[in-house]
């Protein structure tokens, strides 16, 4: 608890500091950078920085770790286990997005790993050996391809006398032939998609989420698969840019098909966590579209809609974690009413859903549209049926969360089999959320609020980052 | 001379001069409890690492049949390390063992011919280190005297390991044929690489692999490895290889460089058939040591990946892989040599739920494994990346795509094990295993290694500038 606030206050003191850096008129790159030597034969740096998008992930990381240690807090089964592996995940997360050498970047990138394999395993629910595994080996794949691509990237460097380098900054100011980016961008970008829900290797996605604790599906779907849609962003678009260019198409493809595969296969699913899980899928289809698409806006919204899918799976889950641990079930078929019993948890439930179909007001309209616009934005009628697909979407999203949502808290009282004695502490007002979990909630709807109402502060934040990108990519689309 | 002698060979006259004092005790008449022997053993031992690090010679014995260098003073103290901890390991089953002395006598005569292996500069010189290592195994392996299991390992390692001897006899007494000397640098002069040479070669090669068990050559492995006992089987798996390793090294990178180009097409072969068959039998495997054997022939395939980079940073990444590989697989050998020693317990099954009992060893095993696996923070992690890092240095992007493919099916039986401790419910795990302070100090040892020599790079650093 105490660490995981401190981790906040921390995030927001960087991200003053850098807002103040910034409007001091420093303008590198890269702020509070860090640079030892770690490994000198092998020119191994452990080399750290933040520009606008690490501090966006850092803020989500912090927030939503938070919440997730504040919607656990009365975990009853080796308590200190689950919480070192929580904070364990979350140093993997934060030093991912830090990272300015790639071997710093994969070695963060497969610590946070292993804790989702434990905590999914140990305190899940349902399947949750079978989903463990599976998401431990599917992302173990992804980081064996990504391994790949970023030891191909750093043989094809030179800083001169044949030497090689794992720094980002450097790599990013070199000309990698193109045939070398044509054949390690796949390694690089699938192996980060396998993390961000790349429509095909997404299927870990649903039984992950679906079997793990609560605070690791906030984990999970807010960070963990944020850390795919950073790592195609940072190593794969930022690095390999004439690759990225090259296959754009193949990308929006991808991410056309996983944003409606995602809809559609979401509203088969009648288990809330599959629902969430499924959508979660669904959205992240945003964030490689808008890499995909290759516009400033469209990143721009690509990030925004990393940071505000992050809240708002996370808030969705808070949500459903309640509601399970009362009634005990998570099926829609046995819900109902939900909203007499337990106000605050069903207000919770409306506002994610809500901000999952994107409405205006919340951060998941001020994200999609961001990327919308980005595609529109290029005069090809290939960009612009992509982002018209994209926009249909919405309108299933919208089905399967107002039907939801419908089920789940409004109509006839319904809790299924579950906790018969929960009628009768419910008559005496005592099911509603819990200190903690209010927390745990607002914290997560501030922020979501927060970027739907004033989405300029972020779109600031991230701006001059994705300039740095597209500086590099403008120079090879035009 | 006299004075030459004692110095360069200090590591050699220490480990003959502790197997003297063993025999000496065994000849008295003096009845000694078990529990001061071992406590005295290791003392012994102890101080044996220790002086390792003190004197480091430099330089060439008996008309250049003896070298030793820094590098190589290393590699002795990486073995010394190892023994000490498989020593300190084995205390809960040597202490109601009837001949423990003996065990040490020959523990430390095959530690003696490794010594000799590493520091040869001449065929026969190696040759005679390499009997002197194996010679005594095959003892060691039938050292639970009453278990039938253990003379039929012993019985087979004698056999698979007389007729690798063979092989490599007549590859050096071909190479002798086609060289004209046995000398190390003499043979690098004559080699030219016509295909007699090369056939030499590769039943040098045949024998190495033997010793490594790398595939087709680990036939043998699993059988000896089951049924020896935990604290020769982990001898076996990680100092015996680590030594023959340390020597393919030297030989492969400073004597067969006029013939690269084909034996790293034979390295690229072995490794690949090596990672995959190793893995693959290794999913099924329900003995806790039979699984620990096939996962080392496939750790022995990502070596052989580092093996194969033909450059500096290669063979740092092998030597740092084993120093590793040491840490690792004794940690895991640990916890499994007590549980057997306990509770005479060896498969997967007796281990579900095996963390509520234990919970100490189980996160020691875990740790283990994790490294073993190449997982972060853990040691094993910057191992791996290391040796495939290297192995890419020759452009060989397809080894790295199946070394990397190849980590992934290797991870899910560690995660298998992980999952039967942790997850796994079972109404009668095995019961609380009570710790003597020795087996308590070996595992602390190795998580140590584990957690620091891959986050302090000083270790990799360090054996960088000895291959220089």
């Amino acid at each position: 608890m105490i660490s995981s606030s401190s981790q906040l206050v921390l995030a927001f003191a960087l991200l003053y500091f850098y807002l103040n850096e910034r409007s001091a008129g420093n303008t590198a790159n890269m702020l509070f950078e860090d640079n030892y030597t770690w490994y000198a034969p092998l020119h191994i740096n452990y080399h750290v920085g933040v520009d606008g998008i690490s501090i966006a992930m850092i803020l989500l990381t912090a927030f939503v770790v938070l919440a997730g240690v504040l919607i656990s807090w009365n975990v009853e089964k080796l308590g200190k286990e689950f919480f070192f592996l929580l904070l364990f995940l979350s140093v993997g997360a934060y030093g991912f997005f830090i990272s300015l050498d790639l071997f710093t970047l994969f070695f963060f990138l497969e610590v946070a790993v292993i804790p989702k394999f434990l905590l999914i395993g140990i305190w899940g629910s349902g399947k949750k050996q079978y989903s463990a595994m599976k998401l431990a080996l599917m992302l173990m794949t992804g980081s064996a391809f990504v391994f790949v691509g970023l030891i191909g990237l750093y043989l094809n460097t030179n800083t001169g006398n044949g030497q090689h380098t794992f720094d980002i900054l450097q790599i990013a100011q070199m000309n990698i032939p193109l045939s070398v980016q044509k054949f390690f961008f796949p390694f690089a970008f699938v192996g980060f998609g396998v993390f961000g829900a790349l429509f095909p290797f997404h299927t870990w996605v649903p039984d992950g989420h679906s079997s793990a604790p609560t605070a690791a599906s906030m984990f999970l779907a807010g960070i963990s698969m944020k850390l795919g849609g950073y790592g195609c962003l940072r190593v794969a678009t930022f690095l390999m840019p004439d690759a990225a260019h090259q296959y754009s198409w193949i990308i929006i493809v991808l991410a056309s098909i996983a944003i409606l595969y995602g809809a559609f296969a979401t509203m088969m699913q009648t288990d809330l966590k599959y629902i969430n899980a499924y959508s979660s899928v669904s959205h992240c289809g945003f964030v490689l579209l808008g890499i995909g698409i290759l516009t400033k806006t469209a990143i721009t919204g690509a990030v925004m809609q990393m940071v505000s899918h992050g809240l708002m799976t996370a808030l969705f889950f808070a949500g459903i974690g309640m509601i399970y641990d009362r009634t005990h079930t998570r099926q829609l078929s046995q819900l109902g009413g939900l909203l007499k019993i337990m106000p605050f948890i069903s207000t919770v439930f409306v506002i994610a859903g809500l901000c999952s179909l994107g409405l205006p007001g919340f951060s998941g309209f001020v994200a999609e549209v961001t990327v919308f616009m980005g595609g529109w934005s290029r005069a090809d009628n290939f960009y612009r049926i992509a982002t018209i697909v994209a926009c249909a979407s919405i309108v299933v999203t919208a089905v399967y969360i107002l039907r939801a949502v419908g089920k789940a808290i409004m109509g006839p009282l319904n809790v299924g089999e579950g906790d018969s004695s929960l009628l009768g502490r419910a008559a005496g007002g005592g099911v509603d959320a819990k200190w903690n979990e209010k927390w745990a909630a607002a914290l997560l709807i501030i922020g979501i609020v927060a970027i739907g109402i004033a989405p300029f502060w972020l779109n600031d934040l991230v701006t001059p980052a994705t300039e740095t990108i597209m500086n590099k990519i403008s120079a090879i689309v035009k | 001379m006299l004075n030459d002698f004692l110095y360069l060979m200090n590591a050699e006259l220490l480990v003959t001069l502790i197997i003297f004092i063993l025999l000496f005790l065994k000849l008295s008449n003096e009845e000694w409890k078990n529990e001061g022997l071992l406590n005295f053993i290791n003392f012994l031992l102890l101080i044996n690492l220790a002086a390792g690090f003190f004197y480091i010679p430099n330089g060439n014995l008996f008309g250049d049949m003896f070298h030793t260098s820094e590098l190589v003073t290393f590699e002795k103290n990486l073995l010394n390390l190892g023994t000490l901890i498989i020593s300190l390991q084995s205390h809960d089953w040597l202490k109601t063992h009837k001949h423990v002395a003996e065990f040490y006598i020959l523990l430390l005569s095959t530690l003696l011919g490794m010594f000799f292996m590493i520091s040869a500069n001449n065929l026969l010189m190696f040759y005679l280190g390499l009997e002197l290592s194996t010679i005594p195994l095959a003892a060691l392996s039938n050292f639970d005297l009453e278990k039938r299991r253990s003379s039929e390992a012993a019985f087979k390692f004698i056999i698979s390991s007389a007729f690798s001897s063979g092989l490599l006899l007549f590859g050096i007494s071909m190479l002798y044929g086609a060289t004209g000397t046995l000398n190390f640098m003499g043979i690098k002069a004559h080699l030219n690489g016509n295909p007699f040479q090369v056939f030499s070669f590769i039943l040098l090669l045949a024998g190495f692999g033997f010793k490594i068990s790398a595939v087709p050559f680990h036939l043998w492995t699993a059988d000896v490895y089951e049924g020896s006992p935990v604290a020769v089987t982990s001898y076996l798996s990680v100092i015996s290889k680590g030594a023959v390793l340390f020597v393919m090294i030297s030989i492969f990178y400073n004597v067969f460089t006029p013939i690269a180009d084909s034996w790293y097409n034979m390295i690229f072969l072995i490794s690949v058939a090596t990672m995959i068959i190793g893995n693959l039998f290794a999913l099924r495997q329900q003995n806790m040591k039979r699984f620990l054997a096939f996962s080392s022939i496939a750790q022995i395939g990502f070596i052989l990946v580092g093996l194969s980079a033909q450059s500096t940073a290669g063979s740092s990444s092998v030597i740092f892989f084993i120093l590793i590989y040491i840490f690792s697989n004794l940690g895991a050998f640990g916890v499994i040599s007590l549980v057997s020693a306990v509770k005479g317990k060896e498969n997967m099954d007796d281990y579900r739920g095996f963390y509520k009992t234990n919970p100490v060893l189980s996160w020691v095993l875990a740790i283990s494994l994790f490294s073993l696996a190449g997982i972060p923070p853990m040691a094993g992690f910057f191992g791996k990346f290391f040796l495939l890092f290297a192995g890419a240095g020759k452009g060989n992007y397809s080894l790295i795509i199946i070394a990397a493919l190849n980590m992934v099916v290797s991870l899910y039986y560690y995660l298998k094990v992980i999952k039967i401790m942790f997850m796994d419910a079972n109404e009668h795990p095995l019961e609380k295993i009570k710790t003597h302070w020795q087996p308590k100090i070996a595992m602390a040892l190795c998580v140590g290694g584990i957690l620091v020599t891959g986050i302090a790079s000083g270790a990799y650093n360090y054996i960088h500038s000895l291959l220089k």
